[in-house]
């Protein structure tokens, strides 16, 4: 009986460690409540799968100059954010995120992954004034917030 | 009971941020530090102005700072900034220190004064 119980367990571990992979349109964003408050102020505090570690850790050396804005932080913060996207850093499902010459892309919207994902998005609707600017990504993943990007969850504003 | 409380005391004073400040701690602050009293008026002027930078401090908080505001390059909502609108602000010195250094090197390419920051709250605590 025991045994059977157990054997339900792992076969259920098993099937859900093989299917969470899989699932392109989830992206939970691990909880960490120092992430959420620093890097979730001035847009969505993004998933970390979507970069891979060079990627967040020349993200996170260059915060003064981020993007044309100043997101600098003290270093004690700096270095525990650094740490947990680091940790939680994509790679199985982006793949390398940096350009032809090496160079760690800084931009989730510059990866060969998004760009994949959005083949169907037209050039022009990203400079539609309600979403401005790809890296806008709660515009259209009406639920990003949550980690949902599924299908359904999205409306593409005019 | 008495040894929570006991905890409880040390818990509050050893997480020095959590410290309660109210906005009118901050509007003595930065008067003291400026040496002159603060004026609502030129805090409107300097915060619906822009400083030779793109962006004006409305550019993103709105002239009206009873409301919300939004991010002006990535549109992300912003609550309002004026004290009687969201009991929040003004009310942890690392946070407001940190997002006046963000946000006047982000407008003017230097820090506020002194002076510019008691204007600025002195303008928005006149919002009722
Ligand atoms: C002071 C505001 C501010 C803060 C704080 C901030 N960012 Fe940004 N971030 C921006 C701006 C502005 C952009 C550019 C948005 C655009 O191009 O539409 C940006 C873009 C990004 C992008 C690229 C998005 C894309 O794919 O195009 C990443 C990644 C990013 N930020 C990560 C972070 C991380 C990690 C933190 C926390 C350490 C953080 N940001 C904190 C303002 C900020
Ligand atoms: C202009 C609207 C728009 C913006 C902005 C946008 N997306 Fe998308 N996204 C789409 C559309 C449309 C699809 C394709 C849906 C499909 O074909 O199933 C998509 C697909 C995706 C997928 C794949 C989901 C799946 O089912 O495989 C992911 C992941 C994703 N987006 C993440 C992001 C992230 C992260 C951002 C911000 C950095 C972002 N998107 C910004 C419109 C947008
Ligand atoms: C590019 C957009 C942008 C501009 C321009 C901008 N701010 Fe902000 N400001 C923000 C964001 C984002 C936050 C943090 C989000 C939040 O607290 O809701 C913030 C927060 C603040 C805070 C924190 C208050 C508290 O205690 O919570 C103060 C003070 C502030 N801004 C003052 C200013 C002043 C003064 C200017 C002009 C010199 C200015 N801001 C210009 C985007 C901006």
């Amino acid at each position: 009986m025991e045994n059977a119980v157990k054997t339900h367990l792992t076969l259920a571990a098993l099937l859900a460690t093989l299917t969470l992979p899989a699932l392109a349109d989830r992206l939970p964003v691990p909880n960490h409540p120092l992430y959420r408050e620093e890097c979730g102020s001035c847009h969505l505090a993004y998933p970390p799968q979507l970069l891979d570690a060079h990627s967040w850790l020349q993200v996170m050396n260059g915060l003064d100059k981020h993007f044309g804005s100043d997101a600098s932080l003290d270093e004690k913060r700096r270095a525990a954010i650094a740490d947990f996207l680091g940790r939680n850093a994509g790679g199985r499902k982006t793949g390398v995120t940096a350009d032809a010459k090496g160079q760690p892309l800084l931009r989730i919207s510059d990866t060969a992954y998004f760009q994949r994902k959005h083949r169907e998005v037209d050039a022009s609707v990203w400079k539609r004034p309600a979403i401005k600017s790809p890296a806008n990504c709660a515009a259209c993943h009406v639920n990003a917030a949550a980690g949902d990007y599924s299908e359904r969850s999205i409306r593409i504003p005019k | 009971m008495r040894t929570s409380l006991l905890i409880a005391a040390i818990f509050i004073a050893a997480s020095g941020a959590g410290r309660a400040e109210t906005p009118r701690d901050f509007l003595t602050r930065f008067e003291k530090e400026a040496g002159t009293a603060a004026s609502a008026e030129r805090g409107a002027r300097f915060f619906t102005a822009r400083h030779g930078g793109e962006w004006s401090c409305a550019s993103c908080h709105t002239e009206r700072p009873t409301q919300a505001g939004r991010h002006a390059k990535t549109d992300k909502p912003i609550s309002a900034l004026a004290p009687s609108a969201n009991g929040e602000r003004f009310t942890d010195a690392a946070k407001v220190d940190k997002w006046f250094r963000r946000n006047c090197n982000d407008t003017m390419n230097r820090a506020c004064t002194a002076q510019e920051k008691a204007d600025v709250i002195a303008w928005l605590l006149s919002f009722k």
